[in-house]
């Protein structure tokens, strides 16, 4: 336990010298304002739009510090020297995904709240996508994971990273979109069960990711 | 099972075994074409675009039947490590990926004349596109490993983790009632009338042979590349 703290703080650390979450934050307000310029200035069809728009923009800025959870620890074999602790890489994949949904998650949330201006979201609206961030978000994190753990080590892991998370992300964002709606209870149960079921397997997909890797 | 480990006895019978399957699944499609174009009525209501159907489905079974297939060759490389597994499950993506295209294809085509419209983003089709995109992702995270002919362990853990969809698009059409209809044809019968299902029967087993006979070609590929690749070093080191 004591170890798995120490690891979610040190890669906490590392993520803030690299930037922290200004990447992930900076790439997403951007996307927010890069939409009403393609779709044109109508309030009323941003306010339709919007919030699937932040969906996926928060999935693409997800998407953007994969590449670093896993591979480079595995590179410089510190990987190695915590599994030689006897951490097991289960724990040690749990460990970083809750450090990597600190570091993306919840700033998305707080960036969320001028995005949401700029898309002239509705203050209901705006609640639901918080709430449904806030649940969807680890989900995320779980299968950035897995992904990062399948991809350390491989030639062009980034834009491969792509490919595969984004097909296994779109029951997170057709749930997340879905709780919108003004009945979107629904939508956010099943977000829930998509997430957890996410946070569920990561640790184990990832673990094992991470042990075949050592081959 | 660890009988057919050794590529020798493998090869023995993949190489008799592929003419069999590549000809025999060629005169069935070739016995259920001709059939579903001439010998079977066409629909009362959809026309002649029924004939679609002879394709579409064999091609929907085998997207889905093709990583049902690689990822039990996937569990075989991860659990017993079996040494033909990660080529198999190697062979059936390309293949794999192709049928779903093919079945998104043909279901659009379809989909024109009787619902009006190119693409619906209705469940079955969703989880069909998200397959084909899992088929890409896994062939080139296999070609980025740098294991030859075989995968990587860490590519059959993305096989696994990816048959989560298998079963959502199985039951998506009863999960999300849209436009695409509920199965027609279950263990309890068929909805379709015989005059049109009977040629369905030999297009799917045709496919379903053509398909196994391109991933023993696949498969007898890769081994012929390992032992290339095996003697190459032999010769260099010698």
């Amino acid at each position: 336990m004591n170890a798995m703290l120490l690891i979610i703080r040190r890669d906490l650390a590392a993520s803030f010298r690299a930037g922290g979450a200004l990447l992930p934050v900076a790439f997403f307000l951007l996307v927010a304002t890069l939409f009403p310029f393609a779709v044109g200035p109508d309030a009323q069809l941003l306010a339709r739009t919007g919030g699937g728009v932040l969906w996926v923009a928060a999935l693409l800025a997800a998407l953007l510090p994969v590449e670093r959870v896993i591979a480079p620890d595995r590179d410089s074999g510190v990987l190695d020297q915590i599994a030689l602790r006897g951490v097991s890489d289960e724990m040690l994949a749990l460990a970083k995904m809750i450090a990597h949904w600190l570091g993306f998650g919840p700033p998305l949330m707080i960036a969320t709240l001028p995005a949401a201006a700029l898309l002239n979201l509705s203050g209901e609206t705006l609640g639901r996508l918080e709430a449904g961030l806030a649940i969807g978000t680890p989900g995320l994190a779980a299968l950035g994971v897995i992904i990062s753990a399948i991809t350390a080590g491989l030639r062009g892991a980034g834009a491969l990273a792509g490919l595969l998370m984004l097909p296994l992300a779109v029951p997170l964002v057709i749930f997340g979109a879905g709780s919108l709606g003004e009945f979107g209870g629904g939508g956010l149960k099943l977000l829930a069960a998509s997430s957890l079921l996410l946070v569920a397997i990561a640790p184990f997909a990832a673990g094992a990711a991470i042990r075949a890797g050592r081959e | 099972m660890h009988g057919f480990a050794n590529p020798a006895r493998f090869l023995g019978i993949a190489k008799p075994l592929t003419p069999w399957l590549a000809w025999g699944g060629l005169l069935l499609i070739v016995i259920g074409a001709i059939a579903g174009l001439y010998f079977s009525p066409a629909d009362y209501l959809q026309g002649q675009s029924v004939r679609i159907l002879y394709v579409h489905v064999p091609a929907a079974w085998l997207g889905m039947g093709g990583w049902t297939g690689l990822a039990i060759a996937s569990l075989m490389q991860f659990v017993w490590r079996h040494p033909l597994s990660g080529i198999a499950a190697r062979a059936i993506a390309l293949p794999g990926a192709l049928f779903t295209a093919l079945c998104l294809a043909t279901g659009s085509i379809w989909g024109r004349p009787t619902w009006g419209t190119w693409w619906e983003w209705d469940g079955r089709m969703t989880s069909m596109l998200v397959l084909l995109f899992l088929y890409f992702g896994y062939i080139a995270l296999a070609n980025a490993s740098d294991e030859r002919g075989s995968v990587s362990r860490v590519t059959a853990i993305f096989g696994l983790v990816g048959a989560v969809n298998i079963p959502i698009i199985n039951r998506s059409v009863v999960w999300w009632n849209s436009l695409h209809q509920r199965p027609s044809i279950t263990l309890q019968g068929s909805s379709i009338d015989n005059a049109i299902l009977w040629p369905l029967g030999f297009t799917t087993l045709g496919f379903t042979l053509l398909f196994g006979a391109i991933v023993l070609m696949r498969m007898r590929a890769s081994l012929a590349e390992i032992k290339v690749d095996a003697r190459l070093k032999r010769m260099a080191a010698s």
